[in-house]
């Protein structure tokens, strides 16, 4: 399938491109990789008049450490963050989510900010920034502002962004070395959707916990004690609270079956690899 | 800033297995559809046209990607890589295509240049990868005929052969 017809603005510069965006707003779209964007606009499951393309903006290509966070520019791409030599000591919760992601030939396209932006429910790096407590860095031509992911991840697919602004970087917290980090999930196959994806900080005696693909948003969850004996009972009331919904891959009950059971075994990895 | 509306064809230059090439394109055109319909790339295959299938996977500046889901206005002054440009001028076919063939890698044939693609770029990155990365790397594809046994043995074999 082919998309509705568009206008196509590439933007050289990230001025260009807030430019565009503040003449275009809601009329317009930010072209990151485009790996699920590309595939809605195929399947005209959404329409744009405008696609502002950010690809080659120079500036946004970077990772770099930053006040006690990895800051990560919006044309970075999943496989240079994947292959970037520090990750697994700096922010090992990423280390451990993207080889999840997608497939490397996805990955050597999509973005780390565009799938953030995109806000699937079932997407791993917004679970990451959820449970690690990430912000996002959002622009437009009349200010820039930092949310907090809980504030920018809204509902499923919808964020805090204002028409005329877009993601120019995310921030990880750099993990503490005294934490243990484990990430995990469950799909028919390697690589697609997650039906429930899971992401464990432990430190001493508290876990936080993170779900996703069973509500609207990576839900999250704190228990700042949490001892082994009380672990099927605490993940049972949050899987009940998560709700969650019947689709082709899983029912709701399933899933929430998914949390009690992964759920214990990322718990019990992060606690395992605690210093 | 280049922009192009959504009526206007513009013309796209890149370098198609190793040849400078041009076609125009407007600025929906899905990459896949430009190298076929314009550029007469055939061994570029289009199966979901949705990033599911790998069938459409070429490299883009090194990189296997999914041609459709990149436009043709994108790849500006890229270095696109395809199948037809493995084997040699002479018809020759090179080892990767080789091993393919020898191990009956293939049956209608539909996945297979997306997969040599994929192939060629991961080691090239990751020259020691094993069978379990390598199997991670085939998860991209889709195959409908050969059930990924053959698959998996000739890229092994080619996997050996490159590091001896
Ligand atoms: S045609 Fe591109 S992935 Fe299927
Ligand atoms: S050989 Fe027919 S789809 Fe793979």
């Amino acid at each position: 399938m082919k998309p509705k017809p568009f206008d196509y603005v590439r933007a050289e510069t990230l001025d260009e491109a807030l430019d565009a965006l503040a003449r275009h707003g809601a009329d317009a779209r930010i072209l990151a990789g485009g790996q699920s964007q590309v595939a809605m606009l195929n399947f005209r499951l959404i329409e744009t008049e405008v696609l502002i393309d950010i690809t080659r903006i120079e500036a946004l290509d970077y990772i770099r450490i930053e006040n006690g966070a990895l800051e990560i520019g919006a044309a970075t791409r999943q496989s240079d963050l994947k292959d970037w030599p520090g990750l697994a000591e700096k922010v090992p919760m990423l280390h451990a989510a993207l080889p999840f992601i997608g497939h490397v030939q996805t990955r050597n396209r999509g973005t780390v900010c565009g799938s953030i932006a995109h806000s699937d429910p079932s997407s791993e790096l917004p679970l990451c920034l959820a449970v690690l407590e990430g912000e996002v860095v959002l622009r437009s031509k009349r200010a820039e502002r930092t949310l907090k992911a809980a504030d920018f991840q809204l509902e499923m697919l919808t964020t805090a962004r204002a028409p005329d602004e877009m993601i120019t970087a995310v921030r990880f917290p750099l993990g503490d070395a005294s934490a243990g980090h484990a990430f995990d999930e469950m799909n028919r196959r390697r690589g697609d959707f997650a039906i429930v994806s899971l992401a464990a900080v432990a430190r001493q005696d508290s876990v936080r916990l993170g779900v996703g693909g069973v509500a609207g948003t990576p839900k999250v969850r704190n228990w700042s004690e949490l001892r082994t004996g009380d672990i099927d009972e605490a993940l049972n009331a949050f899987a009940w609270e998560l709700g969650g919904h019947d689709d082709i891959h899983g029912t709701a009950r399933y899933r929430r079956e998914l949390v009690r059971r992964l759920g214990r075994q990322v718990i019990e990895e992060a606690r395992s690899c605690r210093r | 800033m280049p922009q192009i509306g959504r009526n206007e064809r513009v013309r796209v230059s890149l370098t198609l297995d190793g040849k400078k090439v041009s076609g125009l394109a407007e600025p929906r055109m899905l990459l896949s559809d430009f190298l076929r319909q314009q550029l007469s790339a055939g061994a570029v295959h289009v199966g979901c046209e949705h990033g599911v299938c790998g069938a459409c996977t070429i490299r883009v500046d090194g990189r296997a990607v999914r041609s459709c889901l990149m436009f043709a206005v994108q790849a500006q002054g890229c270095d696109i890589e395809t199948a037809a440009g493995l084997a040699g001028e002479d018809g020759e076919l090179d080892a990767l295509q080789k091993a393919f063939r020898k191990n009956h890698a293939l049956q209608c044939g539909y996945c297979t240049p997306g997969i040599l693609m994929s192939v060629t770029s991961f080691l090239d990155s990751n020259p020691d990868a094993g069978e379990d990365e390598l199997k991670d790397m085939l998860g991209g594809h889709l195959c409908r005929c050969t059930g990924y046994v053959g698959i998996m043995r000739a890229v092994l074999e080619y996997a050996a052969a490159r590091r001896a």
